[in-house]
């Protein structure tokens, strides 16, 4: 990798072609059709990265919680009774049609939450259709995965309540249905409010492979719907992805009743680079795994250790590597970084930014392209002279903000790595197998990723350690979730 | 006095190794309401106060990280040396077990001989955990990708009221088993059983701190495990008042709280000794690894 100066290339546009119909309104799937609020009320949806207005969705109150859950009920027992492999046709459906409508729904995504059209077109959508393919397979081999005591196929849990986060709505949509029907059980989904329209899109293809009604219901809302949702008396599991401190007020809920729970919460994860890594790869995936999404995933690798004897030269090249990303509109195939999901979630991110800088850390920030006069806009930056009792060493910033410390030993690295409330994901670079497999050893973390970042695949269980939640998604634990 | 006096015997706490006092100094009777014993005291026990468990999850905390590094085959070895060590003790465990008066001396024997049987059984899992949890994942890109079966850590168990040889073992041992430290809350009704354990403990080679055990009221050290920022998971038997205490606690640092129906006899081996033992007591531990040049 050269790090000097370059001659600078402008890039022609290079816009998605593909055009996606939104409606002015969406309602409420429940029971099979899609249907008004009985609540009366509804919110606007808008794009991130322009802040045009895309559409108005149905806000789900407390009767259309009830509504929907009732369906889910009254579907679950005919859903858990069909045989094995009957279910998995209608899961093998939903793969295929999910393919077949991938550029539409790829776009779509990048609509309404603001990521690269590179992302949602490579990674979100396929990763969506993989998931229930992989799933829809389990579904006549559960006594072999999870075996029971008598023998017998293991029985679902029952309806089960979903609370998804904006930052993968299609793919956490998938990460939740999909081993959810696989196991029998039926849902009720409630996608992030500022991120409806894949769910809804999802919503229109099980209506087409005619998936029985309430086996699946999507009702949209904010939080309050979630509360309702949580605190629902006829729901025998939640599953939920997103922040730790609704993780929190979720768990205290659900105390005192028999509801199953599983949360995939926060994280601030770190990567490390040992002396001895292919240092060009590492940056490469430094870059994918802070920059990835502008850093709003919860497995993000937001805390760079780098060993301190090549602490220069990887900073050198994360600086050259930085101002080489583009940033502008997400639906250019040419954007690296697209826009951040809503002015809330800019605000929290620059006000850790400020208060980085306050503390006394080095803010470096840069990258190429333009963007707009609207939406929201975050560019891509690392602060280095950070403590680990900085805030931003400490708390989850959900943004494109790295701050890279440095260590001199493997012990240190990991006494580091480990110094955090939370234990999602990890990163190792280093070219020795035996160190990487030791340093993934004494890292408290779900997933840990070496000479690599950012991966995931449906047979792979994924999920954390501490404060990063429990249960895990994918592969046979993630099956084991859904089961009684 | 032509009788032998007996030795009454003072069981205390076990922390770390050691055999303290409740440093609040509190004990409590133990008596014999099995048939035709008349309510005889025949012992004293330690009442733990919530500074001797924290003290006992700092005896763990220093404890874990080693004891989860040691081999799977020497774990085994060691629970095998505890069943052992209990097996040499069948008498005064049936004894202890009879006393409460909730068995008679026939089937207070079956529980106990169950138990040290279970004991055996768990000795057996600890290097086989990965092989029937864990393994390795097919992902479709160009990785070696595998999950491995690891301990949450700091683990506290309260074990059920009843049952208070088998059920305490059934639940402190998959934790130790894994590679855990542990905390146990022992029967308020018949905590002698568990005490005996305690004083296995160490001719077994369990290490200092790797189990810990506490006598004393639940009511007054639940609450404590559930707020303790440093307990990584809670195994407990309790009834539903105290249970909503417990999950609360997963609201302070998401905890992993596994329940136990508190009328659970723990008889069933082919659910006590299945890998479901292992729930909330493990974690799930996915690594990718690049392949190719």
């Amino acid at each position: 990798m050269m790090t000097g100066s370059t001659t600078h290339w402008e890039y022609a546009p290079a816009p998605e072609s593909t055009k996606v119909e939104i409606k002015p309104q969406y309602g409420l799937f429940i029971d099979g059709t899609f249907r008004p609020a009985k609540s009366g009320t509804s919110f606007e949806t808008i794009n991130p990265a322009n802040e045009v207005h895309l559409a108005s969705i149905a806000q789900a109150g407390a009767v259309d919680v009830n509504l929907a859950v009732a369906a889910a009920r009254r579907a679950l027992k005919g859903w858990r009774r069909a045989p094995a492999l009957e279910r998995a046709k209608y899961l093998y459906r939903i793969a295929r049609r999910i393919q077949e409508r991938a550029r539409e729904l790829a776009v779509l995504e990048t609509m309404d939450n603001g990521k690269p059209i590179r992302e949602t077109r490579d990674e979100d959508v396929p990763l969506a259709a993989a998931h229930f393919f992989h799933h829809a397979g389990w579904c006549d081999k559960l006594r072999w995965a999870c075996p029971t005591a008598s023998g017998a196929s293991p029985e679902p849990i029952g309806v089960c309540g979903q609370i998804i986060p904006w930052n993968f709505p299609l793919l956490m949509a998938a990460w939740k249905i999909a081993p959810a029907l696989a196991c029998g059980n039926t849902v009720v989904l409630k996608p992030a409010e500022t991120t409806s329209l894949t769910a809804l899109r999802l919503a229109e293809i099980l209506q087409e492979v005619d998936l029985p009604a309430g086996v699946v219901n999507i009702i949209t809302g904010a939080g309050e719907t979630g509360r309702d949702l949580v605190a629902h008396g006829d729901v025998d599991k939640i599953a939920f992805t997103g922040s730790t401190e609704v993780g929190r007020a979720i768990a205290s809920t659900v105390a005192g009743t028999k509801k199953r729970l599983t949360l995939e919460l926060g994280g601030k994860s770190p990567n490390i680079i040992f002396a001895d890594a292919a240092i060009d790869q590492a940056v490469e995936g430094v870059i994918s795994a802070i920059w990835a999404n502008q850093g709003q995933v919860c497995c993000a690798g937001s805390r760079l250790l780098v060993e301190e004897s090549v602490a220069d030269e990887v900073i050198e090249k994360l600086q050259f590597r930085m101002r080489s990303l583009r940033i502008g509109d997400p639906l250019d195939k040419n954007t690296d970084v697209g826009a951040i999901n809503s002015r809330a979630q800019l605000t929290r991110i620059e006000r850790y930014i400020k208060t980085g800088i306050e503390e006394g850390a080095q803010h470096h920030e840069a990258c190429d392209g333009t963007v707009g006069a609207k939406g929201f806009w975050c560019k891509p930056c690392f602060f280095t002279g950070v403590q680990p009792a900085h805030t931003i060493a400490r708390e989850e910033i959900f943004g494109p903000v790295l701050a890279v410390m440095t260590f001199r030993t493997p012990d240190e690295a990991v006494a580091r790595a480990n110094n955090t409330m939370y234990g999602l994901s990890a990163g190792i670079w280093t070219s020795r197998g035996s160190k990487a497999y030791e340093v993934a050893r004494q890292i408290k973390a779900g997933v840990i990723w070496c000479n690599t970042f950012n991966q995931f695949d449906p047979a792979a269980p994924f999920g954390g350690y501490r404060e990063s939640g429990f249960g895990r998604e994918g592969g046979r634990s993630g099956l084991s979730a859904y089961l009684a | 006095m032509t009788d032998r006096a007996d030795i009454t015997k003072t069981w205390k706490l076990f922390i770390g190794g050691a055999y303290p006092r409740s440093e609040s100094g509190r004990v409590a009777p133990v008596t014999d309401i099995g048939a035709g014993a008349g309510g005889k005291a025949l012992a004293y026990i330690a009442q733990a106060s919530r500074k001797d468990l924290r003290d006992a999850v700092e005896a763990a905390r220093g404890a874990q990280e080693k004891w989860a590094a040691s081999s799977g085959y020497l774990r085994g070895q060691i629970i095998y040396r505890l069943a052992e060590l209990l097996d040499a003790r069948r008498e005064e465990l049936v004894e202890s077990v009879r006393m409460s008066g909730r068995l008679g001396k026939g089937r207070a024997r079956g529980e106990v001989e169950q138990a040290i049987d279970r004991t055996l059984s768990f000795a057996g899992w600890c290097d086989k955990l990965d092989s029937v949890l864990g393994g390795r994942n097919p992902v479709a890109g160009p990785f070696h990708c595998f999950s491995q079966i690891e301990p949450s850590g700091v683990v506290a168990v309260v074990a059920p009221q009843e049952a208070s040889l088998l059920g305490f073992l059934s639940l402190t041992l998959p934790a130790i088993a894994c590679g855990c430290a542990v905390i146990a809350v022992a029967s308020e009704k018949e905590p002698i059983p568990a005490l005996v354990v305690a004083e296995c403990a160490p001719s077994s080679d369990i290490p200092p701190g790797v189990l810990n055990v506490l006598t004393g009221m639940r009511a007054e050290l639940v609450p404590v495990i559930a707020g303790h920022r440093d307990i990584d998971a809670v195994v407990a038997s309790l009834d539903p008042e105290l249970a909503k205490i417990a999950q609360i606690g997963v609201s302070e640092n998401l905890k992993r709280v596994r329940l136990i129906d508190p009328i659970e006899r723990f008889t069933d081996d082919t659910i006590w000794s299945s890998p479901r033992s292992f729930q909330s007591v493990t974690e799930v531990k996915t690594v990718w690894h690049t392949v190719g040049s």
